[in-house]
């Protein structure tokens, strides 16, 4: 097919897809979508909440204004107000017009605060998963499980198989536990990324040099997209972030299952370059 | 304010002829302060063609998902970061505070040219080579990494090449052209106001330049020294920034900003001016709650430089330090809510005519009332955990800036244009020009919020398939936004070839500042004895 022509169908599909989308893709961007990605933590679900609020009160702001500007324009248009007032002061007003947006500040600030401190770290994580960034993938690893540590890699659009996503789908997982308190440590090998999972209200810088503390609770076992967000180089839209939530259970299964399947790849063998390097030495 | 002028009117063609140098002294060597805001205005148009067109590109590329216009990340990068430079440095900028300032604060206080008329020039010129080198950093692919330039990415390890160099450089030219420019500025309004101008009968346009003087001789430095360290990382072997030899890459973070943040304020608070004039001209009234106005403006200007790690709400500060960072930026809502509710009390009672630089000052005041309120949201340290860094913040910053500073830009450009060629503009085709911006930037724009909302990363060169619909239609809100360009230049080539002749103030009673009592356009020496105000 024509490759614009395939576009045009890819578009005429997605428009179906909008149309179609039910709860079943939750977990992901949905086609024509306005608001948030629904929540899948807690954390998520206060941001939702306080950003719910807060677009309430901007709207009826704009709306507001908008308003006072639309019939300004009407009420004092020349032709039906012909000569002008010359009115340029009105303390009350003056006034008015500051202390009441100072107080719509107040009530948008309190809930905020909350939320700040709530975001920031739990002091007893069940787990603790360290994701370090890399020029152009990300490396997981479990500290409290031996060091268990894999990498993740995108999967290439030849490779993806029907159903998988494109520049969000990856070959290993980042497989978390579900309903358990997770410590993230963000940490990067070269420069700057940001490790962003929008469902979970998951974000923090991932940079060399420092480790940055950030946690998540995953609601309900599924699948979770993200994306390194913050520029990072020629790939930087190619690091895409997949986290698999499975129950306790199974989540201890695939630990066992992991650390045989990701030690082999650690074994020297794996590693052809620190052996050319000890012959070297010799 | 009441004014009372040199009675004889100034023939101004006449007048200017025993001054006038030929085309070389007058416009290379120029130290006349409206032959210099002429070409500060020339050189922002033209650097608007190529801001505008690396938009167009990238609109075009994230048309569809998958596009392969710009096939390389690194070429996607590099084109990021020349439009986002560009557009502040070159477009906005100048247009703002070179081209507006240095035509009228001058003339708005009574005075016969800027203080430092020479430094004037230069402040110019540096400006040439600095768009040469940003340019060279564009041609060269080699200067990805965003206008924030955040090291290590910008550190010679990940971006080797010269084109980096080139655009480190090019900033320090550019800030030192705006250093200059803003101590010309403030030496001018604080000793060369006419007899009975004191600082509070001064018109807002310059209390806005004033301010904006202030934040660029603060904040400039501090880039300065930022990049020169950058410089330095990269070409003589220290660390400032690469934490492999103990630098730290949130020290850059938080240079930067001191100097980013102010640098929104420095792009906006002209517009205020320029829209207090306008409002207040077609109104018929004087500006309502003129202190009010002033103070507010030098309230936003001061807090402005304690907001500045609300970019780095993900860097991994302190939960106290985000906590403040917080606070302080939503204080910044209740200064710009006096301004927008000034305006709007400006025109109510008045016998208002919707012309057209009223037209695009009232569409100012509800786009960037638009744009302000999602800076509320993103000023929320725990929502902006979700938003920090996608297209919510694009849409925001546009908004405030694309429809805001340009908004006003364009407004002054028809306030002005008969007052600086004393030839009027086509009223139809400027509200044509005017309908088509305000369609075409608001179908780009409006869009983008919800990208954001769902999660789409900037500096995306290709997105998920999920998120290919409201791209669709953000590239084609773009591409009317930028066929209005078109009505735009068609706009300045009817002014410049029309034939009628504009008084010295054609728009009557309600423009009551200094520029509106010389001719239409004002003799080559301004004020030739001092305008006394009573």
């Amino acid at each position: 097919m024509h490759p614009l022509r395939r576009r045009y169908a890819a578009l005429a599909c997605l428009l179906l897809a909008g149309l179609a989308a039910g709860p079943a893709m939750a977990q992901q961007p949905r086609p024509w979508e306005v608001g948030m990605q629904p929540a899948f933590s807690p954390i998520k679900q206060e941001i939702i909440w306080l950003h719910d609020l807060v677009l309430w009160i901007i709207t009826i702001i704009t709306v507001f204004v908008a308003a006072l500007l639309v019939w300004v324009l009407y009420r004092y248009d020349h032709r039906r107000n012909a000569v002008p007032s010359r009115i340029s002061h009105h303390t009350w007003l003056e006034v008015a017009w500051t202390l009441i947006p100072a107080l719509v500040l107040v009530i948008i600030a309190i809930p905020s605060f909350r939320l700040v401190y709530y975001e920031d770290r739990t002091h007893e994580p069940d787990l603790t998963v360290k994701v370090t960034g890399h020029q152009w993938y990300w490396e997981y690893t479990y500290p409290d499980q031996n060091g268990l540590h894999f990498e993740s890699y995108i999967l290439p659009q030849d490779k993806l198989q029907p159903g998988q996503l494109r520049l969000l789908d990856v070959d290993n997982q980042l497989v978390l536990p579900a309903g358990k308190r997770i410590r993230i440590l963000a940490t990067s090998a070269d420069v700057i990324h940001s490790f962003f999972i929008p469902s979970l209200g998951v974000q923090r810088y991932a940079m060399p040099g420092r480790t940055i503390e950030t946690w998540v609770e995953i609601s309900k076992p599924g699948t979770y997209y993200g994306e390194c967000n913050q520029v990072c180089g020629t790939n930087h839209s190619q690091m895409p972030i997949s986290v698999q939530a499975v129950t306790p259970e199974e989540f201890t299964a695939w630990l066992a299952q992991a650390k045989t399947k990701f030690s082999q790849a650690d074994t020297p063998a794996g590693q052809p370059g620190r052996i050319d390097l000890a012959a070297a030495q010799h | 304010m009441s004014v009372t002028t040199h009675d004889d009117a100034h023939p101004g063609a006449d007048h200017g002829e025993h001054h006038a140098p030929g085309f070389v002294a007058r416009w290379l060597f120029s130290t006349n302060h409206k032959d210099i805001g002429t070409l500060y205005l020339t050189f922002s148009v033209i650097a608007s063609f190529l801001g505008a067109g690396l938009s167009m590109v990238m609109r075009a590329q994230l048309m569809f998902p998958g596009q392969h216009l710009v096939e390389n990340g690194q070429w996607w990068n590099t084109i990021v970061t020349a439009h986002g430079l560009i557009m502040i440095f070159f477009v906005v900028m100048p247009a703002l505070i070179g081209g507006f300032g240095n035509w009228f604060i001058p003339m708005m206080i009574g005075a016969p040219d800027m203080a430092f008329p020479r430094l004037n020039n230069i402040s110019f010129w540096f400006l040439v080579p600095a768009f040469c080198l940003v340019c060279t950093g564009l041609i060269l692919g080699e200067s990805g990494t965003g206008w924030t330039l955040y090291p290590p990415l910008s550190l010679s390890q990940y971006e080797p090449g010269p084109g980096m160099d080139c655009t480190l450089f090019a900033l320090h030219l550019a800030g030192i052209s705006s250093l200059l420019a803003s101590i010309n500025f403030i030496t001018t309004i604080f000793n060369m106001r006419a007899p009975g101008m004191t600082l509070h009968k001064m018109p807002l346009f310059v209390w806005s330049q004033l301010v904006t003087s202030f934040l660029l001789l603060l904040a400039i430095p501090v880039l300065a020294g930022a990049i020169t360290m950058v410089i330095t990382d990269r070409n003589f072997g220290t660390a400032f920034f690469d934490p492999q030899g103990g630098g730290d890459p949130v020290l850059f973070q938080h240079l930067f900003w001191f100097f980013g943040h102010p640098e929104v304020y420095i792009m906006i608070l002209p517009g205020f001016g320029i829209v207090s004039h306008i409002v207040s001209t077609f109104s018929r009234k004087p500006v309502f709650g003129y202190l009010g106005m002033a103070y507010a403006m030098v309230a936003i200007g001061v807090v402005g430089f304690v907001v500045w790690a609300h970019h780095m709400f993900v860097s991994g500060i302190d939960v106290d330090t985000r906590a403040y960072f917080m606070a302080a930026t939503m204080i910044i809502a209740v200064p710009t809510g006096i301004k927008i509710f000034s305006w709007i009390a400006t025109m109510w009672g008045g016998s208002i005519e919707l012309k057209t630089p009223m037209l695009w000052a009232c569409g100012f005041i509800f786009l960037f009332t638009l744009g302000g309120v999602t800076g509320i949201v993103l000023s929320n340290a725990g929502i902006d955990q979700v938003l920090h860094n996608t297209y919510y913040v694009i849409a925001h910053f546009h908004y405030v800036l694309s429809l805001g500073a340009v908004f006003a830009i364009f407004a002054g450009f028809y306030y002005w244009i008969g007052k600086m060629t004393g030839k009027p503009y086509p009223e139809f085709w400027g509200k044509v020009h005017f309908w088509m911006t305000f369609i075409g930037v608001n179908v780009t724009f409006f869009p983008q919020h919800f990208l954001g909302l769902a999660g789409m990363p900037r500096r995306y060169p290709d997105y998920p398939d999920a998120f290919a619909g409201w791209n669709l239609v953000s590239s084609l809100g773009a591409y009317i936004s930028g066929a209005s360009v078109l009505v735009f230049l068609y706009v300045v080539f009817r002014t410049f070839t029309s034939r009628e002749r504009l008084p010295a103030n054609y728009w009557g009673e309600g423009a009551t500042t200094l520029e509106w009592s010389v001719t239409s356009p004002p003799p080559f020496h301004t004020f030739e004895e001092l305008p006394r105000v009573r």
